[in-house]
């Protein structure tokens, strides 16, 4: 009983983790593939992960891009086909989950129903033969963490579909894991409940300090709670960044497609002797100008290249200076109160979408059918991978 | 308006007269039967005469003792045996898992006496397991299973092994995996998931399976006169023979109310003893 010392506040319920100056979560070249009837399907090829301690780290991706499999791999329930899983240093490939010092969160709970909140949230804990009295003591503090220390005798069944949600992250916050993995945690709420989750989650992510491994296929809540996002698809991570990093410099098509709006356009290089920026030719002969270009590309070459919707202006008049300027058609224009939308056609078959803050009043700039001007500065737009 | 409100009560009626006919009109005609004197011939006159339960009880505690603990051993053994059979079929029954459910099934398309008086000839003093056993020098020459205890209660509970692995297969196989990767994720081996998180939630299902078998076990009375001798009668021989043979209807009744108030009171204690609020709890 007397072997642990515990103490009455809440703060102190959950202390950071040990820094070892090793990475929390590294995943070194990890496949996994699965058998399904005669042939083998991959689901996760070469992917390479090193997450820091304390991170807010997501996978964010479609639905069967491999991003659950990643993490069931990095909790134990999915032992790679070839690669490495290190936990804190320490090599845990073939280590069953139950001696892993990690903790998840399931999209389902799965809540145990024939136990009381309070036993729920104690199972890891008694499991480890924790002592009795710390046992008590740290599931209260936890209960409260997520304000339901007043349902602690209460049963799953009895509880709300956040309420749940809120008592499987104490469940796995109480054993203060090296890392916590969420499978699509708030998947299964409604929106004004998930977006204060999300505010919420974000707020014990910074008081417990433990590292979160995130997985999701909003890209809207990766971009609102990550530290750090991989954006996987077809088993492969696409792009490893910060929020910005990935809205603003989406690495290829895919990425630019996945994470908000993007206008994706097609062109022909114009050259390339005339040092940056370079000129791409789009739609009907208008040019667009580029910050940077692939070394492949040549001049006659094709190129992807990309730019945000806000990033457009729209003008009657045609730009002057060094801007990207391409003529079109408003095709549509849809108010929003606070901003319009306006689709413009450049020819070739491409649109763009373009997104005009309401900011002086005066109403649109242009009509449906009305000739206008697009244009963007050369460091919004930028030439994509396949 | 009035005829929405009145629909359910329609659709339910068949239901209710069933019952009625089928139920409650046979139960009281037999309650009353077991409160008469006389005979066939005579007739038998309502003389609410207690003293044919304290004949009835008097006479065959035996049976009925006997009845409860063949049941019971039967009960037994069928959870030993259909757990594992149930737990496999749900969790590593992958596709093929109706196949498997269908195998138990299946020798329920021949008929139950048929099914007994078959392992008369598989339990033969002489037969494929005993003959065998002894040709080889396992077994002593004068080894006997069948016309014994262990022979009726193997008969029981093969008969209603399928009562038991169906409910306890039913709760398993819509057992969230998730959940006993929950109970593996926090900290618990393969044998802390069975008994702390697969046990207990599938406990109604052992529930319903328990009622199912000890239930119609113990009033069973097939079972014991083809494969238990003479030696061995449970409390079914004995109503069988009183009500068609001895044609004793009264007492008859008396044993079969004893067997049905210790059957309810054994029920209620087990629910009790399970906690009736897990046991009756449905989980999602």
């Amino acid at each position: 009983m007397a072997t642990s010392t515990t103490t009455s506040a809440p703060e102190a319920a959950v202390e950071p983790p040990a820094q070892t100056g090793e990475p929390a979560i590294s995943l070194e070249d990890v496949t996994k593939s699965f058998r399904s009837g005669s042939e083998t399907v991959t689901a996760v090829t070469g992917v390479d992960l090193t997450i820091g301690t304390g991170e807010f780290f997501s996978l964010l991706g479609p639905s069967g891009c491999g991003k659950t499999t990643t993490m069931r791999m990095i909790a134990g329930f999915e032992e790679p086909t070839s690669g490495t899983v290190r936990l804190d240093g320490r090599d845990v490939t073939g280590v069953p989950a139950n001696h892993r010092d990690v903790n998840m969160v399931f999209q389902s709970y799965a809540l145990f129903p024939h136990m009381n909140i309070a036993d729920n949230v104690a199972f890891g804990l008694r499991r480890r033969g924790v002592a009795k009295a710390e046992i008590r003591t740290r599931v209260a503090d936890m209960l409260d963490l997520v304000e339901l220390g007043h349902r602690a005798k209460h049963r799953p069944s009895q509880l709300s579909g956040g309420q749940q949600q809120r008592v499987a992250l104490a469940r796995a916050l109480v054993n203060q894991p090296g890392a916590l993995l969420l499978d699509e945690p708030l998947g299964a709420l409604d929106l004004k409940l998930r977006q204060s989750m999300q505010v919420e989650l974000k707020r014990i992510q910074r008081e417990v300090g433990i590292t979160f491994v995130y997985v999701t296929h909003d890209q809207g809540e990766a971009l609102t709670m990550s530290d750090r996002i991989a954006v996987m698809n077809h088993g492969r991570v696409e792009q490893l960044g910060t929020p910005a990093e990935i809205y603003e410099r989406p690495a290829t098509r895919f990425v630019a497609d996945f994470i908000g709006t993007s206008n994706l356009l097609t062109g022909v290089v114009w050259d390339r002797s005339g040092g940056e920026p370079w000129r791409v030719e789009v739609g009907d002969g208008a040019t667009a100008l580029a910050a940077e270009l692939p070394d492949t590309a040549e001049a006659g070459g094709e190129v992807h290249l990309t730019v945000r919707p806000e990033k457009v202006h729209i003008g009657v008049a045609e730009p002057e200076g060094a801007v990207s300027r391409v003529p079109g058609t408003v095709t549509e224009t849809v108010y929003l109160g606070s901003a319009t939308h306006y689709q413009v056609d450049i020819g070739s078959d491409q649109q763009v979408t373009v997104f005009q803050q309401n900011a002086s009043g005066s109403g649109l700039v242009a009509e449906r059918g009305e000739r206008v001007w697009l244009s963007w500065l050369p460091e919004h737009s930028y030439a994509l991978s396949d | 308006m009035s005829n929405r409100k009145t629909t359910p009560y329609v659709l339910v009626l068949p239901a209710w007269v069933w019952l009625a006919m089928f139920f409650v009109v046979p139960i009281g005609g037999m309650l009353s039967l077991s409160l008469t004197t006389g005979n066939v011939v005579t007739g038998f006159q309502q003389t609410f005469e207690v003293g044919n339960y304290v004949e009835a009880v008097a006479t065959y505690w035996e049976q009925i003792v006997r009845s409860l603990f063949y049941g019971g051993c039967a009960t037994l053994l069928c959870i030993a045996i259909g757990y594992p059979m149930a737990y496999w079929i749900a969790f590593r029954g992958g596709a093929h898992k109706s196949t498997y459910l269908l195998l138990i099934l299946l020798p329920f398309f021949v008929s139950f006496v048929l099914r007994t008086i078959s392992w008369r000839f598989l339990l033969a003093d002489n037969g494929v397991v005993l003959g065998t056993l002894k040709s080889v020098g396992l077994l002593p020459s004068d080894a006997a299973v069948l016309n014994s205890s262990p022979a009726v209660i193997l008969g029981l509970a093969y008969n209603f092994l399928p009562f038991m692995v169906l409910p306890i297969y039913a709760v398993l196989e819509r057992m969230d995996p998730r959940m006993v990767e929950a109970a593996h994720d926090l900290y618990a081996g393969r044998v802390q998931a069975f008994l702390r998180v697969i046990l207990p939630v599938s406990l109604p299902g052992v529930f319903a399976g328990v009622l199912m078998t000890f239930i119609p076990t113990s009033s069973d009375y097939v079972n014991s006169s083809v494969l238990g001798g003479t030696h061995n009668t449970m409390i079914g021989n004995v109503i069988q023979t009183q009500y068609l043979v001895n044609n004793n209807y009264p007492i008859a009744s008396a044993i079969t109310f004893v067997l049905m108030g210790l059957l309810l009171v054994g029920i209620f204690s087990y629910a009790r003893a399970l906690g009736t609020e897990r046991v009756m709890e449905v989980h999602t």
